[in-house]
């Protein structure tokens, strides 16, 4: 499976892993993990798998090509959803939000760490990102 | 008064929303409209700050006005641009080097959403091609949030919509001049829930410019009728929710609005109690809603009761965007801070017309934009 980076999720036998990045000085956590010469200041470590719904939306018009590269085009774009999960004592990520209606989710919810498809790359090969969907 | 108290002594506008003209042409006829109602000429003009974010620099305005060799500096500041021109005018008549300038900005963006770039934003590349870096889902997400933290119901979002439109059927520099019924407004298109197609702004054109003179001048020229009490841009500090995020810290803080408005109130030795009018960033309906409170004017959740008793409309106790805002007006970055402050002008000089609030002695100005800056103006007869 193609996933964004290999330094934000990846797939293991106990199913997807998302990466974030503690402050060597303070110990604070961000996400994702940075990247270039402000990774030296941070330790990657693993992110919780399992939290809260802290906010939600849903993208109902197609997004701009670029930088959005899934698909995008009247008759072939579908409204996703997007929302922030708070993993406890952690951090706050912004996140797609799968396997619901809009309808039905509410703030505070309980989630859970996932992958889907965001889009195919020039082979028509599915591209994944990580995503959060209720437990 | 003192002499490096700074007056504004002219204002312009070129009407906001879409027209055949470029840019540079609307920021050119609103700085020429602002010189005209100083009474002064291009020549006079000592220094120039202006700003415009999709449609050139600034300072190609420079062959149309004159080249008298005036320093121009191009500002570029995000939403705020106006704003930070304003203020940069403000720092140099307060400074005491010069006595007059102007201060400007156009703009004329592409029709639809901002399309940002994550690499000039220092995000991951992914963050764009994934479809998170639309400013809009932020605003969407930010009042969803503070919906059901503090109670606030969608009936509230379509009033504040309502309020533009009807606001802009009296203003010549609005654009989108129709009233809009509330229940048209609550069945318009979801674009990102709860938001809807009339409670966000649109990238728009237009231009906004100021005549900035200093106490002394100002008196000279018998002009001293707006005075400029507190101005203040702040950037995000720790903890604030701001557009494009991948993540939040668990431990919230305060937005560069609090900061700003307070910094400007204390500048002004003034606080909410005392402002007749206020013009606040509304990018989308729930912008203004939580801006009411982030600027000090009531508290969390208070919005409700107010929007319902009409309590910021033209004729009720604290007026909000008098002019429509970026609702009606839509939102040419370099030149939509700036438009706020020439509506507070006009409604403190009393020329306001139709959407004249009575009796404006002081008035209240704040922008908000990405990636997280807040400047705020407070204006007033003295």
């Amino acid at each position: 499976m193609q996933l964004i980076s290999d330094n934000v999720v990846e797939l293991t036998a106990h199913g997807p892993v998302l990466y974030g990045g503690r402050a060597r000085d303070g110990g604070s956590i961000v996400f994702p993990m940075p990247e270039g010469a402000e990774a030296a200041l941070f330790d990657r470590v693993t992110l919780k798998s399992e939290g809260t719904l802290w906010s939600y939306t849903v993208q109902r018009f197609p997004p701009k090509n670029p930088p959005f590269i899934g698909p995008n085009a009247p008759e072939t774009f579908r409204p996703f959803i997007v929302g922030y999960v708070e993993l406890p004592g952690e951090v706050i990520v912004e996140t797609r939000i799968v396997g619901v209606e809009a309808e039905d989710l509410r703030v505070g919810q309980p989630m859970r760490l996932t992958t889907t498809e965001f889009a195919r790359d020039e082979t028509g090969e599915p591209l994944h990102t990580y995503a959060f969907e209720p437990s | 008064m003192s002499d490096t108290d700074v007056y504004i002594i002219g204002a312009g506008i070129h009407p906001f929303g879409r027209h055949d003209v470029s840019g540079l042409d609307q920021g050119v006829f609103a700085a020429r409209q602002a010189l005209e109602d100083s009474g002064l000429e291009w020549p006079d003009m000592q220094f120039a700050f202006g700003g415009s974010s999709a449609a050139g620099a600034a300072d190609a305005m420079l062959p149309r006005l004159g080249l008298t060799g005036t320093q121009f500096i191009n500002i570029a500041n995000g939403c705020a641009t106006g704003g930070s021109a304003l203020l940069s005018g403000y720092w140099a008549i307060k400074s005491g080097e010069f006595d007059v300038g102007l201060v400007t900005g156009f703009d004329k963006h592409p029709r639809g959403a901002f399309n940002a770039d994550p690499e000039a934003a220092g995000l991951p590349r992914w963050y764009g091609e994934t479809g998170m870096m639309m400013t809009t889902q932020f605003f969407a997400m930010k009042i969803r949030r503070y919906m059901e933290q503090f109670g606030i119901s969608e009936a509230s979002l379509g009033r504040v919509a309502e309020k533009a439109f009807d606001n802009a059927s009296k203003t010549p520099h609005a654009w989108r001049r129709q009233p809009v019924d509330f229940d048209t407004i609550m069945s318009s298109q979801m674009l990102s829930d709860p938001l809807r197609k009339f409670m966000f702004c649109s990238p728009a054109e237009g231009g906004a410019s100021l005549i900035l003179a200093s106490g002394k001048k100002a008196r000279e020229l018998g002009r001293t009728e707006c005075r400029i009490r507190g101005a203040a841009v702040r950037t995000r500090p720790e903890g604030s929710f701001e557009v494009f995020a991948p993540s939040l810290s668990i431990e919230r803080g305060a937005s560069p609005t609090e900061l700003a408005s307070a910094a400007a109130f204390e500048m002004a030795g003034l606080g909410p109690d005392d402002i007749d009018i206020a013009q606040l960033q509304d990018t989308e309906s729930g912008a203004e809603i939580m801006h009411m409170a982030e600027n000090g004017f009531c508290d969390d959740g208070e919005q409700e009761r107010m929007l319902a008793d009409g309590d910021t409309r033209l004729d009720g106790k604290l007026p909000v965007n008098s002019d429509g805002g970026c609702l009606a007006c839509g939102e040419p970055i370099g030149a939509s801070g700036l438009r706020q402050v020439y509506e507070n002008v006009v409604q403190v000089r009393g020329t306001a017309g139709e959407r004249q609030v009575d009796g404006t002695a002081i008035a209240y100005s704040q922008v908000y934009g990405a990636p997280g800056l807040s400047a705020v103006c407070i204006v007033g007869r003295q």
